[in-house]
């Protein structure tokens, strides 16, 4: 049986990859 | 570094470094517990004894569940090293001198006289004015000469009441847009308002230009009167609360919200936020009072922890208005798990007094809103631009890795360093750390992602 349930998130390692700075001043990537 | 809680029947496991959430039961919650300092023989054992007489707990579902704790681990879901601290000034230093958003101090002055206005009742300690369209000009030419490559820029219109100069802010909205164009810039408009001044004019122009405004109501008819009073010691509820109504109605589902302070008199704000609903507000907000310890509006200890079950309260309710079909939001349950913002942004956090920052009727240029009235904290002005370069990197030293204290926080990817102003009036120092506001702050945090696990368990996620 499945005790983990793993929710959808962004994954913050790969978003080290792709900081524009776009988003709003502090919510949601631009 | 993982964090375990539970809350509303769930089992919840925040995987801090990788961002992960995990819905578990009892017996994985027990083996992920157990994981980092035992064997898996150990665990097993340790666990057929805990649950002796479970039948659904024996040996083969216990090393399944170890197997599948392990896979997690190695695809970096579970106990994911800290491997960001290189990355902790990269964005500011990125961003050099880029400023993206301006607070702009319309009016320093204001037709209410609110006692725990963290504003000296708009005047920030200082004079009474009224920004000169001249000055606001020359804020918006100055956002734009230091964006460098950024598009999205923001104005917030401030105060004060703002709309004791509307004037004023119309002219320089009309200004901004006609140079956007020409300039590759596309303008964000918010305004903060008290509600009096609203009429046919303001909200065709709000709902027109604005894309968020702010709306100040405290709740409850008694408790927004006890306090939001005018210079005659009228309470204010009466007259605002169907100007909000209209407002929010000719607004046709652009943003706004409604923003209430509580205080040692209401630390059971949620009671104001559902009044709030009743009034027909659906995007609503309630914060801390932020002043001086020994304030009588102060939050005392014995408040953080009536507050810390009203949000969990809150959360409840939330999601049963959901089943209903009429929900509301609460500013900070408003997570996005999927298209939430970069590592280089959770580690950066607001930006105040590097990309942000806060503009006086006169054009001093201050970190944020919040330091508005001290001269210490005057970082220049919008002729000159930034003079006092220290103070703009003690500021951009600010991030989730700057505190000691931060160290071993399974939140600190959540809050980003938190509020410089919170750390300074809590602590003196902008690198302080405000340990009410963390508390509150993780309480609000395992809310909102316990809302998020229940909604994806019960069909209830968009």
């Amino acid at each position: 049986m499945t005790r983990i349930k793993t929710l959808k998130t962004r994954d913050l390692c790969a978003s080290a990859e792709k900081g524009c700075g776009e988003c709003q001043t502090s919510q949601k990537c631009e | 570094m993982i964090h375990q809680f539970e809350l509303g029947g769930y089992h919840i496991v925040v995987d801090s470094c990788s961002g992960s959430i995990h819905s578990v039961d009892e017996v994985a919650a027990d083996v992920i517990g157990l994981y980092p300092d035992h064997t898996e023989d150990e665990i097993v054992s340790t666990l057929l004894a805990r649950y002796a007489g479970r039948p659904d707990v024996n040996e083969a579902e216990l090393r399944e569940c170890v197997a599948d704790v392990t896979a997690l681990k190695e695809s970096g879901q579970l106990f994911a090293p800290d491997t960001f601290a290189p990355l902790a000034g990269y964005l500011k230093a990125k961003s050099g001198d880029i400023v993206k958003a301006l607070c702009l101090h319309v009016a320093h002055t204001c037709n209410l006289n609110c006692s725990y206005c963290f504003a000296s009742q708009g005047k920030y300690h200082g004079e009474r004015a009224l920004m000169s369209f001249e000055t606001g000009k020359r804020a918006l030419d100055f956002l734009v000469e230091h964006s460098g490559t950024r598009r999205n820029l923001e104005v917030d219109f401030f105060g004060g009441e703002p709309l004791m100069n509307w004037d004023v802010v119309k002219e320089l909205v009309r200004y901004a847009r006609a140079i956007e164009k020409e300039k590759g810039k596309n303008f964000r408009f918010t305004l903060t308002t008290n509600g009096l001044l609203i009429d046919d004019d303001v909200i065709d122009f709000c709902n027109r230009e604005m894309s968020n405004v702010v709306l100040s109501l405290d709740g409850r008819k008694e408790i927004h009167d006890a306090l939001r009073v005018d210079y005659a010691g009228n309470g204010s509820y009466d007259r605002i609360v169907p100007k909000f109504q209209k407002l929010v109605q000719a607004r046709g589902g652009k943003g706004y919200y409604m923003r209430g302070t509580f205080t040692h008199r209401n630390p059971d704000f949620t009671k104001d936020l559902f009044h709030m609903a009743d009034l027909g507000f659906t995007e609503l907000s309630m914060e801390p009072v932020v002043c001086a310890p020994g304030d009588p509006a102060a939050l005392t200890d014995e408040d953080i922890e009536t507050v810390k079950k009203e949000y969990e309260t809150l959360a409840f309710d939330m999601l049963r208005r959901e089943r209903e079909g009429r929900p509301i939001t609460f500013y900070h349950y408003m997570i996005d798990l999927t298209g939430g913002p970069c590592i280089y942004k959770r580690i950066s956090g607001c930006g105040s007094g590097t990309e942000y920052m806060a503009v006086t009727p006169w054009g001093d240029l201050y970190p944020c809103h919040q330091f508005v009235g001290e001269e210490k904290w005057k970082l220049g002005d919008i002729w000159q631009g930034v003079t006092n370069t220290e103070l703009r990197e003690r500021f951009r030293g600010c991030n989730a890795y700057a505190r000691e204290e931060c160290a071993d926080c399974w939140a600190r990817l959540w809050c980003s360093g938190g509020c410089a102003a919170n750390a300074y009036h809590a602590s003196g120092d902008i690198r302080g750390v405000y340990p009410a506001g963390c508390e509150l702050f993780k309480k609000r945090i395992e809310c909102a992602i316990m809302m998020k696990v229940a909604e994806e368990a019960e069909g209830l996620a968009e």
